[in-house]
């Protein structure tokens, strides 16, 4: 078993080493926002759970928390429906000049974050369009339309037409077919795009702190913690940020999980 | 035009005009901005190529591109050659039931919020930061040192995010790999160094370079982690445009050198085309 041994024993430790390396700043982060002291370094000074207590009580933070959740609720329900609806037509109808549709709707995946919302702060300014939570929802659909549409295309196959042909042969309107055929067995895909929108949106930073100034989403709000250098409240919002996308992290590998065994 | 065929375009249409009107047309706008000027607080609506003069004439505006080629293509090398091992062992010499499990924890800090990652690596390697205290402690350093606002900490922060994104797809594309190719390897002979460099490894290139692409695109255009962990030294593009946008509101030269920027990625996709082939991931 020596062979084995060589290759198993140098691996173990390069797993162990790299999974080390990933989670270092996490824990890093999460220990010393429970730490009961100004300055989130070591030495550890003892457990308190005041920081957190400083973020709820926090009216701007929590005010952010809430446009960040208005945000993401309204941009990925908008770039779902546009993007649920276009994949239909593409994959549905004849289209003429259906290939560069695909590759207009596409693009903006090509185009860094920090050039798309530069693009929309230099067009508001241009048409005197104030800077408000407005321009963000407008900036996440256009970074979250290519992928809502890019998973519900993808996942249009055949297996609907015939279903979608049937209700039509029985006298449905085309209206009918979309809502009571297509919407429910697209289900798994239109909560994927969703629930991946959100995500997104909810951690987007660079769009949104360009085009909004008063109102603001949390990336935002979080940035201007950070100006003020280490600091234990930073890391507790950090902590719960983390909590709130692993909450959504899970419910999206439930619903891709659900769709993998039904498929 | 029959009802379905206007039915069709009736489903399209939102989405097509929302990306025609808040991408297109502001793409658009930027062209247009980035061949006029700003003199003093006015805009000069006169079409001329000042700000790419400008742009290929300073040192200043040069240097950050040439330190954001040089960031990102470090990051890129050492993403990769930390990510394929792990991809590597995951794929297999981990038992399958356990394979799964291994790259949710992987990539499980990958879903954290990107400005809070970059700040927990500020934790780590500033003045008083765990790095610099443990240094102290194992006495290999006399004293305290900020290990933060410099190039090698921005790489650290992307080679951490980049670890993650690479691990995932050249796993995807490794378990991929029929077995059967390594297996026949082996009969025919070949050690499994022998296998791994001429089945496994070409095999598996496309994937990788792919992930590198993206982690090309990625780090390129990101302003967060320099900002944070690299510090106003030694500035990169994204940090260059923005000053132009916040300490002088130079719309024209900002939109000018987003459009370099795009040249640069557009250049580096084109050359490694090639190599990029979509259907083979």
């Amino acid at each position: 078993m020596m062979p084995r041994a060589l290759t198993v024993i140098p691996a173990a430790v390069y797993v162990l080493a790299a999974y080390a390396f990933i989670y270092l700043p996490v824990v890093v982060l999460v220990i010393f926002s429970v730490q009961d002291g100004r300055l989130p370094v070591p030495p550890f000074k003892g457990v308190s759970l005041r920081w957190y207590h400083e973020v709820f009580s926090d009216s701007d933070l929590m005010e952010a928390l809430v446009n960040s959740v208005m945000v993401g609720v309204v941009s990925a329900g908008l770039a779902t429906v546009l993007g649920f609806l276009a994949a239909h037509a593409l994959a549905r109808h004849r289209i003429p000049g259906a290939v560069l549709f695909q590759w207009l709707l596409m693009a903006p995946l090509s185009v860094s974050y920090l050039i798309i919302g530069l693009g929309l702060l230099i067009t508001f300014t241009a048409t005197g369009m104030p800077k408000s939570l407005l321009s963000v929802v407008i900036g996440h659909v256009v970074i979250n339309l290519p992928l809502a549409f890019g998973i519900c295309y993808s996942q249009l196959g055949g297996h609907q037409v015939s279903a979608e042909r049937a209700a039509r042969d029985l006298g449905a309107r085309e209206w009918q077919v979309l809502a009571l055929i297509s919407v429910p067995m697209m289900w798994p895909a239109i909560a994927a795009s969703f629930f991946l929108s959100f995500t997104l949106s909810w951690d987007e930073f660079i769009v949104a702190w360009l085009v909004t100034r008063f109102d603001v989403t949390l990336p935002v709000e979080i940035w201007s913690l950070l100006r003020s250098g280490l600091d234990p409240t930073t890391n507790a919002v950090g902590t719960v940020v983390f909590a709130i996308s692993m909450a959504l992290v899970i419910v999206m590998e439930l619903f891709v999980f659900r769709r993998r065994v039904r498929a | 035009m029959n009802r379905r065929g206007l039915a069709g375009w009736f489903l399209l249409a939102p989405a097509l005009l929302w990306v025609a009107a808040f991408f297109v047309v502001p793409f658009a706008v930027m062209a247009l901005y980035s061949v006029w000027r700003r003199d003093g607080t006015q805009l000069v609506r006169e079409p001329s190529l000042a700000n790419y003069e400008a742009f290929l004439g300073k040192s200043y505006f040069l240097d950050a591109l040439f330190n954001s080629l040089e960031i990102t293509a470090i990051t890129v090398v050492l993403s990769v050659l930390f990510a394929y091992p792990l991809a590597y062992i995951l794929a297999f010499l981990v038992p399958r039931r356990w394979q799964r499990l291994g790259l949710v924890l992987a990539i499980l800090p990958f879903w954290t919020s990107y400005l809070v990652r970059s700040y927990s690596w500020l934790l780590v390697l500033s003045e008083n930061g765990v790095i610099s205290q443990t240094l102290v402690t194992l006495g290999l350093i006399s004293e305290t040192m900020s290990f933060a606002n410099s190039n090698g900490a921005t790489v650290l922060g992307f080679v951490h995010f980049f670890t993650m994104l690479l691990a995932l797809t050249i796993y995807a594309n490794l378990v991929q790999i029929s077995p059967n190719y390594r297996r026949a390897a082996e009969d025919l002979g070949a050690s499994r160094l022998q296998s791994f460099i001429h089945v496994v490894l070409p095999l598996s290139l496309p994937g990788v370079m792919i992930g590198a692409f993206i982690t090309f695109v990625l780090a390129i255009g990101d302003y967060v982690t320099p900002q944070i962990l690299g510090g106003n030294r030694e500035l990169v593009m994204p940090q260059a445009i923005l000053l132009q946008v916040q300490r002088r509101a130079d719309f024209p030269m900002a939109s000018a050198m987003s459009l370099v920027l795009m040249l640069v990625v557009s250049a580096v996709f084109l050359a490694s085309a090639r190599w990029l082939k979509m259907d083979r991931v």
